[in-house]
């Protein structure tokens, strides 16, 4: 599925409920089903800097598609890393760099845009580039 | 009679909502919000005598110098300082502390001794820490029991001729423990050490007398007792302020200056250099008034029984954990759920329009004494009331409910 697909679930879905309570619950639920990393992925090198809340991501090449793995301590920003997964994964490292994030705001999530929260959620989205970045060049070659 | 409901009116920011609710403001350790006096002040200051200080004849200057050092008294006595030449105003506490350890550098030698305690904000760590690389000497740390509450016997015991410096927290933020600072200043003074008290979380609740005390410095900032960021105190008693060199070359802080060699102006201006907040300074003192004029004794009565009501009404949620049980405190509540990140209940409580804080509180330390990522942090002022305390309750077990 292409990532603009995604996002247009996404978007309906959240569309769905019509309070705070009822997306954010959705998003729990989200993140208690995303699929836990292996504890020795959990390393130095895959923490993101700047979350409140530990993130670990673990990218890898799979064919020509990057394949992202990710946890957090922390629920609420599992479930925003769920979302971005299922955004990111599995895709192809030239359609992850140029998607826009626009549908965060589109879901009600804006506030997590931010760059002053700290659950890091731009310091993922931008880790996530630089993987595809790095894959891509890997590719070239 | 101390009315909360007359006083939350003299504090505008309380009356707007967020995220449709209104706000509830128990984030007060990290600064406290602001009564309409001091905010006038600050209006009144650029819209009718701007200018700047010590340096002009014409009267505006005049006018701004006087207000100045008028809010200059109004700190010295406040916190009961003998001169008001070892009023030191800064930017703020973190300021005072780095003016502090900038001094020590040219006098302390190898192998001193400076004593910290295990509860202190990263700003009282870090100018150690590089005091210590510059000069050779050593950091020690004053250990904590599983209360949050300092052990004397191990800092008696870590007391030596060698220690040249103490510094403390009057109160620590994360867990709301009040040192006992006077017998901590006593101990370290018979071994002819020095004492730094952070006054930073106290000054909003506690009054000190600092000639009673008799400490060789206190910080403190403005913005933790209602008054804007960006200012604060530095007390430096005479003594010292006569031994320890400027931190700052500039304006203001000399005498006499040719291309050979300048002399230093007299104290309290010799750690005054460049144009100050002005404005910032002279909010200060009406903050300090604004404060006096309800009442040290008046304010920690009330933020007592907010406190206890706190404690007891979180304590009645399942698996909750406080810490900071000490028998001595201010009105901060740090505590966490079991199984469920700090982050996630300040974000649900949030969204309630309720505002606390989560994380480490800058004493990443403490955290890693407990074992824990950080927590959730309330901190009530004297403006809080019990109901907002039940607006919180309510809404920590509307977070629990979701997130488990
Ligand atoms: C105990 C303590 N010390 C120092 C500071 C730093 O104060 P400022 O940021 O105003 O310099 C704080 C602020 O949170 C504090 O709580």
């Amino acid at each position: 599925m292409k990532i603009e697909a995604i996002q247009e679930d996404l978007i309906d879905e959240f569309s769905m409920f019509d309070d705070w309570m009822q997306r954010y619950e959705y998003m729990i639920d989200l993140g208690k089903s995303l699929p836990i990393i292996d504890e020795s992925l959990k390393t130095e090198d895959r923490l993101i800097k700047g979350c409140q809340s530990k993130v670990w991501l673990n990218a890898e090449l799979k064919g020509n598609q990057v394949v992202f793995t990710a946890d957090s301590d922390a629920i609420i920003t599992k479930g925003i890393i769920a979302i971005l997964i299922r955004v990111f994964s599995n895709q192809k490292p030239e359609d992850i760099l140029v998607a826009n994030t626009n549908f965060i705001d589109e879901i009600g999530l804006k506030e997590h845009l931010s760059p002053t929260r700290a659950n890091g959620l731009v310091s993922m989205i931008k880790q996530l580039k630089l993987y595809a970045m790095a894959y891509q060049a890997q590719l070239k070659n | 009679m101390y009315s909360v409901e007359k006083i939350r009116e003299d504090f505008p920011i309380l009356k707007r909502k967020v995220n449709g609710y209104p706000l509830i403001y128990l984030d007060n350790a990290a600064t406290s919000q602001k009564p309409q006096l001091v905010i006038d002040c600050i209006v009144d200051y650029y819209s009718n005598y701007n200018a700047n200080i010590h340096r002009g004849v014409h009267t505006l200057s005049q006018e701004a110098t006087d207000a100045y050092e008028i809010a200059r008294k109004k700190i010295q006595k406040h916190f009961n300082i003998k001169n008001s030449h070892e009023v030191i105003f800064t930017s703020g506490t973190t300021h005072g502390i780095n003016l502090v350890a900038n001094g020590f550098s040219e006098i302390l030698l190898k192998g001193d001794e400076i004593l910290v305690s295990a509860m202190e904000h990263h700003s009282n760590i870090v100018p150690w820490q590089m005091l210590c690389e510059r000069t050779g000497a050593i950091l020690k740390v004053i250990p904590m029991n599983q209360e949050g509450v300092l052990v004397l016997s191990e800092y008696e015991a870590i007391l030596s001729e060698k220690t040249k410096l103490v510094f403390v927290n009057h109160v620590s933020n994360a867990l709301g423990t009040i040192n006992p600072i006077s017998e901590i200043i006593k101990k370290a003074q018979d071994k002819g050490a020095a004492v730094l008290i952070d006054g930073a979380q106290s000054c909003s609740h506690i009054k000190p007398d600092l000639q009673k005390l008799n400490v060789d410095f206190y910080v403190t900032s403005a913005h933790k007792m209602c008054g804007p960021t960006g200012v604060g105190m530095l007390y430096m008693n005479e003594k010292w302020g006569n031994i320890l060199p400027p931190y700052q070359g500039g304006g203001e802080m000399i005498k006499e200056v040719t291309f050979k060699k300048t002399t230093y102006a007299d104290l309290p201006h010799k750690f005054e250099a460049g144009t100050p907040n002005i404005s910032g300074g002279i909010a200060f003192g009406s903050a300090i008034d604004y404060l006096n004029n309800i009442g040290f004794a008046e304010i920690e009565k009330y933020e007592m029984a907010l406190l206890s009501y706190a404690t007891n009404e979180l304590l009645k949620i399942d698996d909750l954990t406080i810490y900071g049980t000490g028998p001595d405190k201010t009105s901060v509540v740090s505590f966490n759920i079991d199984g469920i990140h700090p982050y996630d209940i300040g974000t649900i409580v949030d969204k309630l329009g309720i505002a606390v804080r989560t994380g480490h509180h800058c004493t990443q330390p403490i955290m890693a004494f407990y074992k824990i990522p950080g927590t959730v942090r309330a901190s009530f002022a004297f403006y809080n009331t019990k109901e907002e305390i039940d607006a919180l309750v309510s809404a920590v077990k509307k977070a629990q409910m979701m997130l488990t």
